[in-house]
């Protein structure tokens, strides 16, 4: 028995385990709830399956670097501005040729599929998937390249006992817990995000959204432009993969930065958008986190010989395929109803 | 009924495989070429008979059982399947556990090949089975998610399980394709070394290929004969309308797991018959995109026919060469720099690591995609484009031109 799952019972916390469980769990859950959201916002517009949804995030991921760090736009213009705000806006831009990605790959190779079988479609994007992961990884190359964010290393210290936040000096007490910046960086967004995916869809383009995902002839008929609404569906998808291309870039790897294994980190997303459903947007945050905690924990606590390595990296797939068995429609999905 | 090749007085004579005169005739001349590939005697195809392309030949013959495998799925039942690599990589270690040599590094029981062979479909049925009333519980599009997971799953599985598999970087060695009666020194007849068959001196390669081309030839009749049965029928309903099809009295959950049993299985002998003729493979073998190798196999030459598996495993299988000869001829006309091509293909190859072009034959060393990637690529865009444009595939494309050239001068 690994004294650690011991010692969790008794609340007797390790506090570097723990914490580092609960850190990690949190930055895995939020690369995978945005991952999870910007499939769902494509499925519940365009009822397209998107396979290609982790090399979008790795394009995306790969042009935050290239404007960040490589030619560095549009900060060479800004002289003097601060670090943070040049990196946000090398971001901007690269989410910007993300959407645009986007809205390319639905005009030129989704627009012709509409109205076929949806394992078509489905096959389709798993297409898209090896053309462009085979691109990126081509552009990326070998080594991982820096994302250039001004968070780096840096850590802020939590005490659990007070509950107070503390300096780094205090980081070896016994309830210390290490938050790094980039975790509450994407904590931040991944919050933002959410909020504004439920405002959007309560608004007048996100109705039409839900409209065309439930009826795209009767959609079109009450004056909805359904060729619009894909594309901006596929455009907000590709900067929600984008962003979580960037936040798997970020911290939980070392060495961090883009590399040719973003996409497949991406497709442990896959089980958070099942978990939760594939058109919920509750479902895709609650499913996000759930596998994040699930394999951070897995990393943490379940490392007994025999399973080998890299278990926290299989159990998302485990929760996936158990969930399945028992709902086959995911938790906080539709179910489908047959009709005659 | 001669000069009326289309009027059928019977019924097993319209349900025949080979219904019609052209077919009959070029199914024999296909089957003549075959046989006469490694032999050099035919113009034109002299070049099958050098060894790489029969290893390539017996590459397609391996991919056509594979790729008969998933069209039972995803052609006739209907459902997407990614975990066809998950399957053949079953059917692989099923084999190397019984059939490869005791005592050496990796666990082998020294079973002849008749009975790993069989053994190596039958356990990737039985996993297919069990796995059956799960991914018939979840409808279309979820059942793609399952199988990813279950490739994932497995790679960690295979990764680990070191004894048998002989871990991520290493791998381990396969059973020959030898065939023995028992575990005798001396196999009875041996497909992986030169020697003379009744009297003809033949490579190893040319061996192997006839085995091959036999097996392959079996699945194809089994496949067939599937196909246009009561249960081929009630896969293809399910397909088309399974709500439609229980109403008739098809019993879709018996049937899917059917489908699922029988996809498995070939996908099980395809794995082995795989990794034993490459002879040591990885785990990392079996990924994804093996799975995608042969979804674009289905879709290249038109999903739910035999014909068309055929057709798609010989343009999957032989392209990563061809590409390969092609990039290979335009860096000599580059490299010698003369004439107008040399301009032009500058565009495509990058000779040295500083040059830009679309393919770069030294991977790593700078911008462009080296072959494997470009194939990847191709692959991708075929998908793509074969699903757009003529989801029938390859096959659809001869219907076309058939259907053109038997209306012709009429369009119709």
């Amino acid at each position: 028995m690994n004294p650690g799952t011991l010692i969790l019972a008794q609340e007797v916390i390790v506090p570097s385990e723990f914490g580092r469980m609960l850190v990690n769990g949190l930055s895995l859950g939020a690369i995978y709830a945005v991952l999870a959201l910007g499939f769902v916002i494509i499925f519940k517009s365009t009822q397209v399956l998107n396979f290609a949804h982790g090399a979008l995030a790795a394009i995306g991921a790969f042009l935050i670097a290239y404007f960040a760090t490589v030619v560095n736009i549009p900060g060479r213009w800004i002289e003097g501005s601060p670090e943070l705000l040049q990196w946000l806006l090398s971001v901007s831009a690269a989410l910007i040729l993300a959407a645009l990605i986007g809205l390319v790959l639905e005009r030129v190779f989704l627009r012709p599929m509409v109205g076929e079988a949806l394992f078509a479609v489905a096959i389709v994007t798993l297409g898209i998937d090896v053309v462009l992961r085979n691109v990126t990884n081509d552009f990326i190359g070998l080594t991982p390249r820096p994302m250039g964010d001004p968070f780096g290393l840096n850590t802020a210290g939590f005490n659990c006992e007070s509950a107070t936040w503390i300096g780094t000096a205090d980081l070896l007490e016994p309830c210390a817990v290490r938050i790094p910046h980039t975790t509450i960086f994407q904590l931040v967004v991944t919050v933002v995000l959410v909020i504004a995916v439920s405002l959007f869809f309560r608004s007048r383009t996100g109705v039409a959204m839900r409209a065309t995902a439930w009826d795209q002839e009767a959609a079109r008929a009450q004056g909805i432009s359904v060729g619009r609404i894909f594309g901006s569906s596929w455009a907000i998808g590709a900067v929600m993969a984008a962003i979580g291309g960037l936040f798997i870039s970020m911290f939980p790897r070392r060495p961090s930065g883009v590399d040719q294994f973003t996409a497949f980190f991406a497709f442990r997303a896959f089980p958070a958008i099942i978990l939760g459903g594939l058109d919920s947007v509750v479902g895709a945050i609650v499913g996000g986190f759930a596998i994040g905690f699930a394999e951070s924990a897995a990393s943490s606590y379940l490392t007994f010989d025999w399973l080998g390595n890299g278990f926290g990296g299989v159990v998302p797939y485990l929760v996936m395929l158990i969930i399945l068995l028992i709902r086959p429609y995911g938790i906080f999905g539709t179910e489908e109803i047959r009709r005659v | 009924m001669r000069g009326r090749p289309h009027l059928y007085t019977t019924y097993e004579s319209d349900q025949a495989i080979l219904n019609t005169t052209t077919k009959k005739v070029a199914a024999t001349i296909a089957l003549a070429l075959m046989v006469a590939a490694p032999f050099a005697v035919v113009p034109g195809m002299m070049f099958l008979a050098e060894s790489d392309w029969l290893r390539i030949l017996s590459t397609i013959a391996i991919f056509v059982i594979g790729g008969l495998g998933l069209n039972i799925l995803l052609g006739l039942a209907g459902q997407v399947s990614l975990g066809h690599a998950f399957f053949m990589a079953v059917g692989a270690y099923t084999a190397a556990i019984l059939g490869a040599t005791p005592g050496g590094l990796h666990l082998g029981l020294g079973l002849p090949i008749w009975i790993w062979l069989p053994a190596a479909g039958v356990a990737a049925a039985a996993i297919g089975v069990a796995f059956g009333p799960a991914a018939v519980r979840v409808r279309g599009l979820y059942l793609a998610f399952v199988t990813l997971g279950l490739v994932f799953v497995g790679d960690y599985v295979f990764r680990n399980w070191v004894s048998a598999t002989g871990g991520a970087e290493v791998g381990r060695t396969f059973p020959p394709l030898e065939f023995r009666i028992w575990k005798e020194a001396e196999p009875l007849v041996d497909f992986t070394s030169d020697g003379s068959w009744f009297g003809v001196e033949l490579l190893a390669e040319a061996k192997t290929w006839y085995l091959l081309l036999a097996l392959a030839l079996v699945f194809m009749l089994l496949a067939k004969n599937l196909q246009r049965t009561r249960a081929g029928r009630a896969l293809q309903s399910i397909r088309d309308r399974d709500i439609a099809a229980e109403i008739m009295g098809v019993n879709e959950f018996a049937y899917k797991l059917r489908a699922f049993g029988i996809s498995s299985f070939y996908a099980g002998v395809a794995g082995a018959l795989l990794a034993s003729f490459v002879g040591s493979v990885i785990p990392a073998r079996w990924d994804l995109f093996l799975s995608v190798q042969f979804i674009a196999i289905v879709l290249i030459g038109g999903a739910g026919t035999v014909s068309g598996v055929v057709l798609g495993a010989i343009f999957v299988t032989a392209l990563p060469r061809l590409v390969q000869d092609l990039t290979l001829w335009m860096q000599d006309i580059v490299t010698s720099g003369e004439g107008v091509l040399a301009g032009l293909f500058d565009i495509f190859v990058a000779t040295n690591s500083t040059d830009f072009g679309l393919i770069n034959t030294l991977p790593g060393t700078g911008p462009g995609l080296s072959v494997f990637q470009l194939n990847q690529v191709i692959y991708g865009l075929l998908i793509i484009g074969f699903l757009i444009f003529e989801p029938l595939g390859l096959y659809g494309i001869w219907l076309r031109i058939r259907n053109y050239w038997k209306g012709w001068p009429f369009t119709y």
